[in-house]
Formats: structure tokens, sequence, C-alpha cells
């Protein structure tokens, strides 16, 4: 910063953007930072996931429901499906960004990404409590 | 340098294919690429999960696709990419904290993260056959 106060007009930054620091995208580090809190939610919920999976496997389709909804069991799930379907989405827009250069195309799968994410989210959830609530 | 005027005529960075293929830079592109199949894949589990809450009788059509030969190689696949994945993120957390950066350090992440992947996949399916049967 002591470079700014002896040269006041090196940067066309104003102070106030400075110190949102915002940058020029106006979301600073969310989007970095997610990725990373949902990375990290995802190593313990994957293999809690698939830990849940290679128990069910084989077993009597009864026994599955009811293993998928024992309380315990469907909180992990859930909490994974969340965690996982928004590290997707924040993952896919990287990917989006560095190879579609087109602005309508690129807009396009931005918010494809999101629909997709979104419902895979919702369907996952839904299945869950269904199970767990039955009926 | 006279001649050199316009757009066309500055250097351009070099792209993938000028440098020769690395470990480091195979896992990296790995990694993205799993991410993207794993994005798909997440579709598969989904179609799982609505299958057991729907019927019986989809939840056995879907059952009986999954466990087939082909089936299974796609779940086999599929839970390479994910345990591949997993260990190249770990390696990113560790490159958060400002480590492993050196030659041999990157060299060893990259080794491990391969050879990792693939001895705890089969690892998985051993147990997974061994139990289930």
């Amino acid at each position: 910063m002591s470079g700014s106060s002896e040269f006041p007009g090196s940067s066309l930054r104003t102070v106030r953007r400075r110190v949102a620091g915002l940058g020029a995208a106006h979301s600073g580090t969310h989007h970095f930072w997610l990725q990373r809190v949902t990375a990290l939610a995802n190593v313990p919920l994957t293999l809690a996931f698939l830990a849940v999976l290679v128990c069910v496997a084989g077993e009597p389709p009864e026994r599955v429901l009811a293993t998928i909804g024992q309380p315990i069991v469907a909180i992990i799930l859930l909490l994974a499906i969340v965690s996982i379907t928004t590290h997707m989405r924040a993952g896919m827009q990287v990917v989006i960004e560095d190879y579609v250069h087109n602005e309508g195309a690129k807009v396009l799968a931005l918010v494809g990404n999101t629909f997709f994410c979104a419902a895979m989210g919702c369907a996952g959830v839904f299945a869950i409590l269904k199970i767990s609530f039955g009926g | 340098m006279s001649d050199m005027h316009g757009a066309a005529r500055r250097p351009l960075s070099p792209h993938l294919q000028i440098y020769r293929p690395m470990l480091t830079m195979m896992m990296s592109i790995v990694h993205r690429i799993t991410g993207v199949a794993l994005y798909f894949g997440t579709f598969l589990l989904v179609v799982w999960l609505v299958a057991a809450a729907s019927s019986p009788s989809t939840f056995a059509t879907v059952n009986a696709v999954y466990g087939s030969w082909i089936g299974l190689v796609v779940l086999f696949g599929f839970s390479w990419a994910m345990l591949h994945h997993m260990l190249g993120g770990l390696r990113h957390f560790i490159w958060d904290t400002g480590r492993g950066f050196g030659p041999e350090a990157r060299e060893l992440l990259a080794k491990l993260t391969v050879g990792g992947s693939i001895a705890l996949t089969v690892l998985l399916w051993v147990v997974i056959f061994v139990v289930k049967g």
C-alpha cells in the first residue's frame, strides 16, 4: 500500500474498490472459496456415500431402501448430494469459461450447467427424502 | 523486426501441442477429465436414487442395467475417476498451503495420485467381490 501513497496516480482503482477487494468480476474469491469448501466436504461425504453403496450392493431391494432411509445414512447422503452438486457447478463453470469463447454459447452453457446441477441436486434430495419418509 | 506489425505477427504463447508430455501435466489434464466424467456420473447416481424411490420394478430394471457386464465396467471407471479426482484434490490442498511445488515434491505427488487411485480402485473392487461374492 506504500506504493500507492508514493504514487497516488499509479492506480486507476479507487480506494473504495480496493477496500472491497472484489476485483474486476465483482465476486472476489467467492468462486475459489466455494470450490475449496465443497471439495473439503466432498472427501468424507463421498467416501461415506461409497461405503453405503458397497454395503447395500447386491442386497434385497427392501433392505437397500431401509438402509438409505435410516436417519444417519439419509443425512449423510443429503449432505453429499448438496455438496457434490455445488462443487460440480463450480467446476463445470470453469471448464465452460475456458473452452467456450462465443459469448452467446457461453451464457447458454453456464445457464445449462446451473439447471443441470440444480436438477441433479433436487432429484437426489427428493429421492432420499421420499425413501426416508416412506410413501 | 520492421516487417513485424499487427496482431497476427505478435509472438504467441506456446500451447499444449508444443510441450513434451510430462506426468505432472498429464495429472492436471486427467484431474479435469475425471471432474467432467464425474459430473455426468452423478446423473447415474441420481437415476439410481430416483429409481429406488419410484417403484420396485423401476429399481429392479436400473439395478439389472448397473449390475450387467457393461454396467460394472462403467461403475469401475466411475469409482476410479472419483478416487483419482479426490487424490488430485488433496494434492491441491497441499499446494494451497504453499508446499509441494519443488521438482521432486510435485513429481512424487503426481505419482502418488495416479498410483494411489489405481491401488485404491483395485482394493475397492476386490473388497466388493470378496465381501459380496
